[in-house]
C-alpha cells in the first residue's frame, strides 16, 4: 500500500515539476507571431490538405501575409468564400477564381468495355495497372478499385456498380488529390460552369478504341466539324475547349457516334 | 583514463546508430542534407547530455532511496519528452529556419529510442554522474557521427547513377547496412 501511494506522489511530483518548468519556458520563450498570419489562418478552412502545394494551411497562411496579395496563391477546398475573406482581410480586392470540380474521363462501364483477363491481385489500380496493364482491354479506361476514392479526404468519389468511379460534384472542393492518385490520369478538374465533356481518355486509334468499348472516342472530328473551336481533335481524342460554353457544345452530343460525348 | 574508455566506447565502438541500431528513424529521415544532418544531430546530442544528467538525479537521488526502480521507464519518459518539448520551444525561439528545417523529427526526438536506452543502459551500467554525462555526450555525438557520414554519402548519391529499382529507400537501406558493417570493424578495440 506504502509503495503504492510514494509511487503515485514520485510521478505525480515529477510530472507536476516539468509541467512547470514547460510552462515557464513557454512563457519565457514565447515566438512573437505575426498577428495577420492567425488571422489569415482562421479564415482559411483548416482541412491541411496540402492542395495549395504548401505544407499545411499555416504554411500557406505565412506565404499569403509574406506576399501580401493572392496572386498565384489558391485554396481549392475553399473556393471563392475564403477568397472574399481573404481579400477583405489584406484589403485588396481579388478576382474570382473559376471554381472546379473533378471529372472521371471514362464511359466504359463494365457492361460497354471489355475486360482481356481476370485480375485476383492486389485490389488497387495501382497494382492492378502494374500487372502487364491491367484486365481492362482499354489501357486508358477506368479501372474501378477506386484509388481516387481512397485518396479524397471528402468523400466525393465512390466506385459505382457499373465499376467506374464517379464524383459526387457538390462535395468535391476540387482539391486535386484524386488526380494524382489515379495511375491512368484520367480524372480532370473542370470548371464548374461546365456540362458537356468528352468522356474518354483513350488516343488509341479508331480500330483499336472500337475494339474494346462501345463509348470510346474514335477520333473521327464529327464534332470539330459540328461545333468549330469548341471540340479539339489530337490524337484521335477530342476535348472540349471549356472556355467556349455549354450551349455552343451542345449540338455535338446527339452527333457523336459513339456517344461519347456527355452531359453531366 | 576510464573516462575515455567509456566516450570512445559509447561513441565509435558501440555507436549507438550503427552498432545498437538505436535511433533508426532520424538516421534515415535527416540523413539527405548534411546541414541538417549536423543540427539534428547536435538537438539530438544536446537533449541526451541532459537527459543522461536529469535521469540520473532522478533515479539516484528519487528512485533509489524510496525503492522505486520499476518506475525508472515510466519517469524516464517523463524526463525525454518534456526536454524535448523545452528543446523545441528553445530552438524556435533561436532559430526559425532551423525549427523549420528540422520539422517534425524535433518532436519526434521524444520517440528516440537512443535516448530511453542511454538513460537505461546508464542505470544498467551503473555509471556515476560525471560518467553518465560523459557517455550521453559521447553517445550524441555518435550519433551526430552516423548522422553525418550518411548525409555525406546521400548528398554524393544524388549524383551517382544508381539503377531505377534502388533509387530513394533501398539504396539508403543497403548504405546503412555496409556502413554498420564498417563500424563492426572496431569491435574489439575496447571492450566494454
Amino acid at each position: 500500500m506504502n509503495i503504492i501511494l510514494i509511487s503515485i506522489l514520485t510521478m505525480g511530483g515529477l510530472g507536476l515539476f516539468f509541467a512547470a518548468i514547460l510552462a515557464i519556458a513557454f512563457e519565457k520563450l514565447k515566438v512573437e507571431e505575426n498577428p495577420m498570419v492567425e488571422k489569415v489562418l482562421n479564415a482559411l478552412p483548416g482541412l491541411n490538405c496540402g492542395a495549395c502545394g504548401y505544407t499545411g494551411c499555416h504554411d500557406f497562411a505565412e506565404k499569403i501575409v509574406a506576399q501580401g496579395s493572392l496572386d498565384n496563391l489558391r485554396c481549392p477546398p475553399g473556393g471563392s468564400a475564403v477568397v472574399e475573406d481573404l481579400s477583405e482581410i489584406l484589403g485588396i480586392s481579388a478576382d474570382e477564381p473559376i471554381k472546379r470540380r473533378a471529372v472521371v474521363k471514362c464511359g466504359g462501364s463494365t457492361s460497354l468495355a471489355r475486360d482481356r483477363a481476370e485480375y485476383a491481385g492486389i485490389q488497387t489500380c495501382v497494382a492492378a495497372e502494374l500487372v502487364g496493364g491491367g484486365p481492362k482491354a482499354c489501357t486508358y479506361g477506368c479501372l474501378g478499385f477506386g484509388d481516387c476514392a481512397k485518396a479524397c479526404p471528402f468523400d466525393a468519389l465512390y466506385i459505382g456498380k457499373d465499376g467506374l468511379a464517379h464524383v459526387v460534384f457538390e462535395k468535391c472542393t476540387a482539391c486535386g488529390l484524386c488526380v494524382t492518385a489515379c495511375p491512368r490520369k484520367i480524372i480532370e478538374l473542370i470548371p464548374c460552369s461546365n456540362q458537356i465533356i468528352v468522356n474518354c481518355s483513350s488516343t488509341d486509334r479508331c480500330s483499336l478504341v472500337r475494339e474494346v468499348c462501345k463509348v470510346g472516342c474514335i477520333g473521327c472530328k464529327i464534332c470539330e466539324r459540328t461545333a468549330p473551336g469548341v471540340y479539339v481533335v489530337e490524337d484521335t481524342l477530342a476535348r472540349v475547349v471549356f472556355e467556349k460554353g455549354d450551349a455552343a457544345a451542345e449540338p455535338a452530343i446527339v452527333k457523336c457516334p459513339t456517344k461519347c460525348i456527355v452531359k453531366l | 583514463m576510464e573516462l575515455l574508455i567509456i566516450f570512445i566506447s559509447a561513441s565509435i565502438v558501440n555507436n549507438f546508430v550503427l552498432s545498437y541500431f538505436l535511433g533508426i528513424c532520424p538516421f534515415l529521415g535527416v540523413s539527405n542534407k548534411l546541414e541538417k544532418a549536423v543540427s539534428m544531430g547536435l538537438a539530438t546530442t544536446f537533449v541526451m547530455v541532459l537527459a543522461a544528467m536529469v535521469t540520473w538525479l532522478i533515479n539516484n537521488l528519487i528512485l533509489i532511496p524510496f525503492n522505486l526502480p520499476f518506475l525508472q521507464y515510466v519517469s524516464f519518459i517523463i524526463v525525454i519528452a518534456s526536454l524535448v518539448q523545452f528543446v523545441e520551444m528553445f530552438i524556435r525561439k533561436t532559430s526559425p529556419a532551423l525549427y523549420r528545417a528540422l520539422g517534425i523529427f524535433l518532436p519526434l526526438i521524444t520517440t528516440n529510442c537512443a535516448i530511453l536506452g542511454l538513460a537505461l543502459m546508464s542505470v544498467l551500467r551503473e555509471y556515476s554522474f560525471i560518467q553518465s554525462l560523459v557517455f550521453g555526450l559521447a553517445a550524441g555525438l555518435g550519433f551526430t557521427l552516423a548522422l553525418c557520414i550518411m548525409a555525406g554519402i546521400r548528398e554524393e548519391l544524388e549524383l551517382a547513377p544508381i539503377p531505377e529499382p534502388f533509387k530513394g529507400a533501398p539504396i539508403t537501406l543497403i548504405i546503412a547496412g555496409l556502413l554498420a558493417l564498417a563500424f563492426m570493424g572496431f569491435a574489439g578495440l575496447i571492450t566494454g
